[in-house]
């Protein structure tokens, strides 16, 4: 006879309702939605692009702009700033800690290198674009 | 999998991760901005084209959506998990495979830009 050990009862599929944490690591892992959607809209705009020509690139962004897509962006930007680039910042002290000498870079200058480092980024890009 | 396996995709996983943080929601943005009627100038025709015809341009469009692509692939084998799928062989193979595809058209869009 061998012994059976014993299983805790386990939804495979609703486990996560168990516990706030849990729930808020499984809102987090939901933004890998966005970026599978997101690429794939990009490698879209960049198949108009490869036409070499205007009017397939104008179809595509009259075709980008409705009341729906006005919803989508302004949502999953939100979603993504909250559930994908704040907590991303915040865990980078821990993935690569910064050692000098015997001691350690003080975790908050590491996030808000961060923060900083997204600053200009996102206006480098923002000017590339010509939006600013 | 593998250790060396492994390596590779997990490197994948967080240089994407680092990069999609950084950069999408200007991308975002962006793309709020096209869908209100407020097309950026960067973003008219010749503009794009212009900086997708370069080869700076080809290069980092090529970084970012690469990535992106792997990121995505791998996090979405993790999350069929968490929901339960546990056929991870057939998930792991249908999800890198949709992003050999992107990666594969990706190539081909911006190569086909001249």
């Amino acid at each position: 006879m061998s012994r059976q050990p014993y299983i805790r009862p386990m939804s495979k599929t609703t486990w996560y309702m168990r516990h706030g944490r849990y729930k808020v690591y499984m809102l987090r892992e939901m933004t890998s939605f966005l970026v599978g959607f997101y690429t794939f809209l990009m490698i879209f705009a960049l198949s108009a692009l490869a036409a070499n020509s205007p009017d397939q690139w104008n179809a595509f962004l009259a075709s980008q702009q409705n009341p729906f897509m006005v919803a989508l962006h302004g949502f999953a930007l939100l979603y993504f700033l909250f559930f994908q680039t704040f907590p991303w910042f915040k865990l980078a002290p821990k993935a690569m800690p910064i050692q000098l000498g015997e001691k350690q870079l003080p975790d908050s200058f590491i996030v808000i290198g961060h923060y900083l480092a997204w600053v200009v980024l996102s206006a480098f890009i923002f000017w590339l674009a010509g939006v600013i | 999998m593998t250790i060396a396996k492994k390596a590779v995709v997990w490197g994948l996983f967080a240089a994407g991760g680092t990069l999609t943080a950084f950069v999408f929601p200007a991308l975002m943005a962006i793309f709020l901005l096209i869908a209100t009627g407020n097309i950026p100038v960067g973003l008219q025709f010749e503009q794009i084209h212009g900086f997708a015809v370069s080869w700076l341009g080809k290069a980092c469009l090529f970084v970012v959506l690469f990535l992106s692509l792997w990121h995505a692939a791998h996090r979405l084998r993790v999350v069929a998990h968490d929901f339960g799928v546990r056929k991870d062989k057939l998930v792991a193979n249908a999800v890198y495979l949709v992003a050999a595809i992107g990666t594969v058209l990706t190539a081909f869009y911006l190569f086909s830009i001249n």
